[in-house]
């Protein structure tokens, strides 16, 4: 009985942190966020270096065959350094759309590409984890896609998108493809591109070869323990912000961080956000180890970890005081980041009410 | 991460299941029980053989087999009171010789109850501020004051207890452990009944109480020190998430068995949702301690992870109770014998008791500025200079 991270775990984990401590600097994220950029080139560079978007694409494949406990490392990792660069999408849900329902020509095809970092896949199954709104909904007929898909994951810059229809098939479309109109969707975060397609006979090719079904539920489990990692690393970021401010900023002739009112604010953070971290892992571990807890446990870390960012990243901010609030410190990017992630792929009150349907407490 | 226990353990946990398919009708024997499950090392685990333990290298994954197994057959495990959990683990590392071979077994066995002597009206969070006086006089210590919080004085044959020997050091260093009956003369136990209704608790009161100089632990003013090396054995102990893993199991069940208006309580998409809230905390609290029991058998340190478990796992028990008095509603207020009452009250007075474990065994605000200098690094309160330690009001 082991439950902890393993030696090359713990390696792997530390070596994209000290990358990204370099190459995602709080002034690059501000760069890439005024410019409005659809990823920061030379971040996802140095990641691509690392064999970071081929984590779990198979070693065959040009991958490195890892597993979603090491992919939920790494968006911990991008979700401390609040780093401006595609991954939840093209590196986690496109291959596992691949793997799960494509064909051999088609994995063939397109899992070396994404894993080598030459082609971008974006993710269109928004309705599928949270609702459809505004009359959003794809339709399927023919080889053609009609209709609308919004908050697309990893949209600038995508290559491909992988698109999930009403009756829960899945597509592959070409970000060039005829008849597809993209639209950015602006968000609180800037550290992520998120966007919207609208198809008009839009040509795309089915992915027939597994249970298309299955394999959406499969993405979306590991979108999930995806957005809860990047939470776990954007929190704990946020509290050693508060921590470190707190330490040095005086008032009353006292370091701030001596008054019991300010470091029980800290110590509630940590003690809210620490056992978050044990049940990432388990629901990352769980995906590939133990299928029957797998989703139950996605949507668990999805919505805990949603609801303790959402607090640490206004009480983190609140240590900060006045300066918390201003632009000057960059604080603010990671508490968007954490309200990105708590939106996405189902709010909590809906993931929840998945928890219940998967234990039989609720009709779908 | 690997979260089979292995072949080894596999047989060890099948071991521990014939042993209580074999015994279960014994259990209600406490003090046999006791020695039944002492002699087959369920108890006692890793005492030394010569103080009457079984001897077994310490091994946290045993351990937990061990509370795991009896647990999901719901026989008790061994006798757990402060004797055994705080006591003898302090005489093991700072008694005497003497002390060892004269207290442990037979606290061990059951047939020496003790009660733990620290807290004082005056002296809780800061209990380093303690004043029952111990006064040197010939071959004795003799004992004034008061001590509260003591729960089972009235059932307990000898107390470990810290008193003030040295009064002119400062705080820390002015404290004795003196271990002593409860049938000396000049003690006198006062039930202190609780919010729940029960006398959880009692005040102890000192008058006169001539205690030897050699049941001292560990030497004059090493009180405070002693104390240290036990409360850590105490804290542990406080959160377990096991616990709140059976209680959402209980709310679970309740909630699918009890209807309002013919509808089950877990139709209700309110207190459903409320459910799941917790069942996420539950989940990550166990996890969590599945990492610190890893961190242990490996001798790692697991830091701040290892401090927030009281904070968090006590308010986590309340939590799960509040829950079970709401979905419950007007029901949920029954108390007592009262026609209609569930679960013989059992929510009412786990609500009200968790307050207590809330607050008793460090503070949840003592539990904070230990997370956060400890486990953040943050800087103390300033002391308040001697002047101002007793703020006075000015006049108008």
């Amino acid at each position: 009985m082991e439950f902890g991270l393993s030696e090359d775990q713990r390696l792997m984990q530390d070596s994209v942190d000290r990358t990204l401590e370099k190459v995602s600097s709080l002034e690059r994220v501000r760069k890439s966020a005024a410019a409005h950029e659809a990823y920061a080139a030379d971040i996802r560079a140095a990641l691509v270096d690392l064999g970071v978007p081929g984590i779990v694409v198979p070693e065959d494949e040009g991958g490195m065959g890892l597993k979603l406990l090491d992919a939920a490392l790494i968006a911990e990792a991008l979700g401390r350094h609040v780093a401006p660069v595609p991954f939840i999408g093209t590196a986690v849900m496109a291959p596992l759309a691949l793997m799960g329902a494509g064909s051999p020509a088609q994995q063939r095809a397109f899992l070396p590409k994404l894993a080598g970092g030459e082609a971008v896949a974006g993710i269109a199954i928004s309705e599928r984890g949270a609702g459809a709104r505004e009359g959003a909904g794809v339709t399927a007929s023919n080889g053609k896609l009609n209709g609308k898909a919004l908050f697309v994951l990893d949209f600038g810059g995508a290559d491909v998108f992988v698109v999930g229809d009403r009756t829960g098939g899945l597509h592959l479309v070409w970000g060039d493809a005829a008849g597809l109109k993209k639209t950015q969707l602006t968000t609180i975060d800037l550290t992520r591109s998120i966007g919207e397609l609208d198809f008009h006979n839009v040509e795309a090719e089915p992915l027939v070869s597994g249970d298309a079904q299955a394999t959406t539920r499969r993405m979306l489990d590991a979108g999930r323990v995806m957005l809860a990692a990047d939470t776990l690393g954007a929190g704990w970021r946020m509290i050693e912000k508060a921590v470190d401010y707190a330490k040095e900023r005086k008032q009353f002739g006292r370091v701030i961080g001596s008054f019991q009112a300010v470091k029980h604010m800290c110590a509630e953070m940590a003690a809210e956000l620490e056992p978050g971290r044990s049940l990432v892992w388990y629901a990352a571990h769980a995906f590939d180890e133990i299928p029957a807890e797998s989703s139950l446990m996605a949507a668990h870390a999805k919505a805990h970890l949603s609801e303790v960012g959402r607090f640490v990243a206004r009480t983190a901010t609140e240590v900060h005081g006045g300066m918390g609030f201003t632009d000057l410190l960059g604080l603010h990017y990671w508490f968007k980041r954490i309200g990105l992630n708590r939106q996405l792929l189902g709010s909590p009150e809906r993931v929840r009410h998945d928890a219940a349907v998967l234990q039989g407490w609720a009709a779908d | 991460m690997d979260l089979a226990y292995g072949p080894e353990y596999e047989a060890f946990r099948q071991e521990v299941r014939d042993f209580i398919a074999k015994h279960r009708d014994k259990a209600s024997r406490r003090n046999e029980w006791q020695r039944l499950l002492m002699a087959h090392g369920y108890a006692a685990r890793t005492i030394p053989k010569e103080y009457g333990g079984y001897g077994a290298e310490p091994d946290i994954l045993k351990s937990r087999i061990i509370a795991e197994e009896f647990a999901s057959a719901r026989v008790p495990m061994g006798i757990a009171n402060q004797g055994i959990s705080m006591l003898v683990p302090t005489l093991l590392e700072l008694g005497t010789e003497e002390q060892k071979r004269k207290w442990i077994e037979p606290t061990l066995k059951g047939e020496i109850v003790w009660c733990q002597g620290y807290s004082e009206p005056g002296s809780g969070s800061d209990l380093a501020s303690l004043q029952t006086k111990a006064v040197e006089d010939g071959d004795d210590f003799v004992i004034n004051g008061q001590k509260i919080w003591t729960s089972t004085a009235q059932a307990a044959d000898m107390i470990f207890c810290l008193v003030r020997t040295e009064p002119d050091k400062p705080k820390h260093e002015g404290i004795s452990y003196l271990i002593f009956s409860m049938k000396t003369p000049g003690i006198e136990v006062r039930p202190l009944v609780t919010m729940t209704g029960l006398a959880e608790f009692n005040e102890v009161f000192f008058t006169d109480v001539r205690v030897p100089k050699k049941d001292i632990v560990a030497g004059r003013g090493q009180g405070w020190y002693v104390a240290n090396a036990t409360l850590k054995h105490e804290r542990g102990m406080l959160g377990d998430p096991n616990q709140a893993g059976s209680r959402l199991k209980e709310i679970v069940a309740l909630m699918q068995e009890e209807t309002v208006d013919g509808e089950r309580l877990i139709d209700n998409p309110l207190y459903r949702d409320r459910l799941l809230q917790l069942q996420a905390r539950v989940h990550a609290m166990q996890f969590h301690g599945l990492r610190l029991l890893t961190a242990s058998a490996k001798k790692e340190d697991p830091g701040i992870a290892r401090l927030i478990v009281k904070l968090q796992g006590c308010e986590l028990n309340h939590q799960l109770a509040a829950l079970a008095i709401d979905a419950l509603g007007e029901i949920g207020v029954l108390y007592g014998q009262s026609p209609h009452l569930r679960a013989w009250g059992t929510w009412q007075h786990r609500y009200m008791f968790d307050l207590g474990l809330i607050i008793g065994g460090g503070t949840a605000q003592i539990q904070k500025n230990i997370i956060s200098e400890r486990g953040l690094g943050m800087p103390r309160e300033p002391k308040l200079a001697k002047d101002n330690a007793e703020p006075k009001l000015e006049k108008a």
